[in-house]
């Protein structure tokens, strides 16, 4: 059993040490916090969604078992925390993880909270339950879950297949919360349910989301605020200059460009911004099975051809970062050490050196300056996407590819891509839980439905399996930067480089903390305060 | 006139039932439709569940089924449910349609009272510096998007008064009430204003040099009247047409003006909808717009009689 009381301990020494945690005074009771948000989810329903434009206004309604610490910026499994559970302890083989669970909890309609719920929450996500989500994207998480089984009212076990350590670092996302067995999935959707500290009022599509106190909320004395509106403004411009003109007291989390942020610091300087990645990688994705990227040569000439350094000066203002499939060190857990990161072709500093040798490949392919290879680059068309895959068309030229923008509406961008309906894509992979797991499986495993290009290497799936099974976090690094390193030389998916945005809030404002290795884990917003 | 008035309702009716078809027609064209929206959102596709979300969303059934569905409900004013928001279509529509009606309003209301005064003004001093400028700020409303109109707005006044005039639900103060229409209602009333000014001058200056207006003016009438009885009644109507047709365009201004000014009204909506491919709420919203142009039409049409007893409907 692990001592919840020594993770408290280290919860308070760490939150005097968070770097982009504004703490400050006692916290004052009141007020509701306004936040502008980026534009109109499809529901309410977090369990349903894939986008943290859901997890941001809906995470404050509901609570996990386990939470990432939200005053710790970085995500890691030393910041894990109990929350509907007490405690949690694995069996001596690894293959059962119990939770005691907090006794006394009321849902918002004033049910109690048992392990039942637990078991719904989570029957439903393997899809084992009569009712269904309409939606299921992270189906895949528990594949290595057996069952879910309860003793009583207040302990819950899940039965795994094989040791999977990570599963609590899932189970911590802020895309994990448990659900009340008594309220469809379809009403979860329209008038969420929960036991967090802030009830559902209302969701006006394309209007605002308003959250109240939950009066009765558990943990006592919280939350701070009366509530939270978000008002939703599609226009980014209109957006910040509210913000700046104070309307808001926050802008939404991670939506702030390098350059805007800059506007901001010049027309409102007393506002507190920062900037922190996103664990959001900017990618290509390549067709290997059809010609001519069926050919290996080219698609290494490709990957060689990247001037990563450009690509974030131009668009972060050397604000980004460079690694490989994981977010790179510091703020990354798992990414690969820079000293062995240069060491994949493609990765080391000289861009010259790298496109010579690409140029060579792509002449043993029969390409050269007289024989230009002509391709459409495809993509969404968003501006995150539109203007790396500029970047990258020009890039290309320099290997004897003459590219074409495809720019794709976001209606048909996956199913273009689920049909291989192209050459070369420049594509977003947003990771929201900072562990290998998520990533590998859903990105790079066989059949994968998110493996968009196919790669499969069977090797490399049991070298996946492997690192999940490994306990020492220690131990469990060197095995995932080999499979990183692996995946790069593979051009399974090039990663060009790892996004950072920036979010900015009133002085006033106190209690914030961004996450830095992950957009969809910090929003329960609980202890949050105004402090005017 | 009866018969003329029993002709044009009937074509009427045959243009919206047109219009319907159209819409209709259309939005299955478009690539994507709903479910595919929400899986590409969510990067993955399960095909079981893909097929029963189209499968409860009623899009797997065959199109004549879907529109005979569609259109049978709406006669009856059962506008079915956003595939969004699971809420009544008619329920998310409602509440947007004063919103927009209110800012249509002002803006057609500015265009009005500031193209046409202003139109007169610059044909009765033709060639001086007054009707100089009024051309060159006319020529501005022509050329300058209302959604750059309105960012401007925005900018200056946040940078001038640090406030800034974005919708308010639940405006406390007179003038929270008049920036919250007033302000978006000028900017996307101006080009539409600007193309009423010109219109009304070049109509008053071709009215100007009619005969009559000579008579009246050699019979003493002062200057008042002969520009705005004499003159401004018959050179109303082309004026009266431009105003009818911007109408109908108003909405394509409104939706960039919504969506700078943050303003829930419907055209703002449409485009959401349009961009979920949210069937029941882009039909439903289309068919009324059509019906607003379709009768704004036939008003304007009416109106002529008004103000010209000349025209007569006859059978």
């Amino acid at each position: 059993m692990r001592s919840v009381w020594a993770l408290a301990v280290m919860a308070a020494l760490s939150v005097l040490t968070a770097s982009t945690t504004t703490l400050a005074g006692e916290p004052k009771q009141g007020g509701t916090l306004r936040i502008y948000h980026r534009d109109s989810p499809a529901n309410a329903s977090i369990l349903e969604g894939a986008t943290y434009s859901v997890n941001v206004p809906f995470m404050g309604v509901f609570n996990n078992l386990v939470i990432y610490d939200q005053h710790i910026a970085q995500n890691s499994p030393d910041t894990l925390r109990p929350e509907l559970a007490e405690s949690w302890s694995w069996s001596s083989d690894n293959k059962k993880l119990t939770f005691k669970l907090r006794q006394g909890v009321k849902w918002h309609d004033g049910k109690p909270f048992t392990s039942a719920d637990v078991k719904c929450s989570f029957d439903l996500l393997m899809g084992k339950s009569q009712q269904k989500l309409r939606q299921n994207p992270r189906k895949a998480w528990y594949n290595e879950v057996n069952e879910i089984t309860t003793s009583g009212d207040f302990e819950v076990s899940f039965d795994l297949k094989r040791p999977q350590p990570s599963l609590l670092a899932m189970l911590a996302s802020g895309y994990t919360p448990i659900y009340p067995c008594h309220v469809s999935p379809a009403d979860m959707r329209t008038h969420p349910i929960g036991t967090g500290p802030f009830k559902f009022v209302e969701f006006k599509a394309n209007e605002s989301i308003k959250l109240t106190r939950n009066p009765d909320y558990w943990k006592k004395g919280l939350p701070h605020l009366d509530g939270i509106e978000y008002t939703i403004i599609t226009n980014r411009s209109t957006a910040i200059l509210a913000f700046v003109a104070g309307k808001f007291d926050m802008t939404f989390p991670t939506h702030i460009t390098i350059p805007l942020l800059k506007d901001i610091k010049s027309q409102a300087p007393n506002a507190t911004c920062v900037v922190e990645p996103t664990n959001v990688s900017t990618n290509i994705i390549v067709n290997s099975s059809s010609p001519p990227f069926d050919n290996i040569d080219i698609r290494r000439a490709v990957a060689l051809a990247l001037d990563r350094k450009a690509f974030v000066d131009i668009l972060f203002e050397g604000q980004a970062d460079i690694g490989g499939t994981m977010l790179p060190p510091p703020q990354g857990i798992w990414g690969m050490p820079k000293d062995k990161l240069e060491t994949i072709p493609g990765y080391g500093p000289n861009v010259n050196a790298n496109r010579e040798e690409a140029k060579k490949l792509m002449q043993k392919a029969g390409y050269g300056p007289d024989k230009h290879l002509a391709v459409k680059v495809s993509t969404r068309n968003l501006a995150e996407y539109r203007d790396p895959a500029v970047i990258l068309i020009d890039q290309l030229k320099s290997i004897y590819i003459d590219g074409e923008l495809d720019v794709v509406e976001t209606a048909n961008w996956f199913p273009k891509v689920a049909r291989k309906d192209y050459m070369l894509g420049l594509n977003l992979t947003g990771n929201s839980v900072d562990d290998p797991d998520q990533s590998f499986y859903e990105n790079y495993s066989c059949g994968s439905e998110r493996n968009y290009t196919n790669y499969c290497n069977k090797e490399i799936e049991k070298l996946f399996d492997v690192q999940s099974q490994e306990i020492d976090i220690n131990k469990r690094k060197p095995l995932v930067w080999d499979i990183d390193k692996k995946l790069q030389e593979d051009v399974a998916r090039p990663i060009i480089f790892h996004a950072r945005a920036g979010t900015c809030w009133q002085p006033y404002v106190k209690g914030v903390t961004i996450m830095s290795n992950s957009s969809y884990n910090g929003f329960r917003y609980e202890d949050l305060w105004l402090d005017k | 006139m009866f018969a003329y008035l029993v002709r044009r309702l009937l074509l009427m009716l045959v243009t919206l039932f047109g219009i319907s078809v159209v819409i209709f027609v259309l939005l299955r064209i478009v690539p994507g439709n709903i479910v595919d929206i929400l899986f590409a959102a969510a990067g993955y596709v399960d095909p079981a569940d893909k097929a029963n979300l189209e499968k409860e969303l009623g899009i797997d059934q065959p199109l004549i089924v879907q529109y005979w569905h569609w259109i049978s409900g709406f006669l009856r004013g059962d506008l079915g449910y956003s595939y969004v928001s699971e809420k009544p279509a008619l329920q998310e529509i409602l509440p947007r349609i004063p919103i927009t009606a209110r800012l249509a309003g002002l803006a057609l209301l500015f265009s009005a009272s500031i193209g046409i005064p202003l139109g007169v003004i610059s044909a009765v001093k033709q060639g001086t510096r007054l009707d100089y400028a009024l051309r060159v700020v006319s020529l501005s409303g022509l050329s300058l998007p209302s959604f750059w109109l309105g960012l401007l707005i925005l900018t200056a006044s946040v940078a001038m008064f640090g406030q800034m005039p974005i919708f308010n639900p639940n405006p406390q103060t007179w003038l929270e009430a008049f920036a919250t229409y007033a302000v978006p209602a000028a900017a996307v009333g101006f080009r539409s204003a600007a193309l009423t000014l010109r219109i009304t001058r070049s109509s008053m200056l071709e009215v100007l040099r009619q005969d009559y207006i000579r008579t009246a003016r050699a019979k003493g009438a002062s200057d008042a009247a002969v520009n705005y009885h004499h003159a401004l009644k018959n050179a109303i109507l082309p004026v009266i047409t431009v105003i009818g047709i911007e109408a109908a365009f108003l909405i394509g201004g409104l939706i960039v003006t919504e969506t700078v000014f943050n303003i829930p009204g419907v055209a703002r909506f449409l485009v959401e909808a349009i961009r979920w491919r949210d069937y029941p709420i882009v039909q439903n919203l289309v068919m009324f717009i059509a019906v607003v142009v379709v009768v704004a039409n036939f008003t304007v049409d009416m109106l002529y009689a008004v103000f010209d007893p000349r025209i007569r409907y006859t059978d």
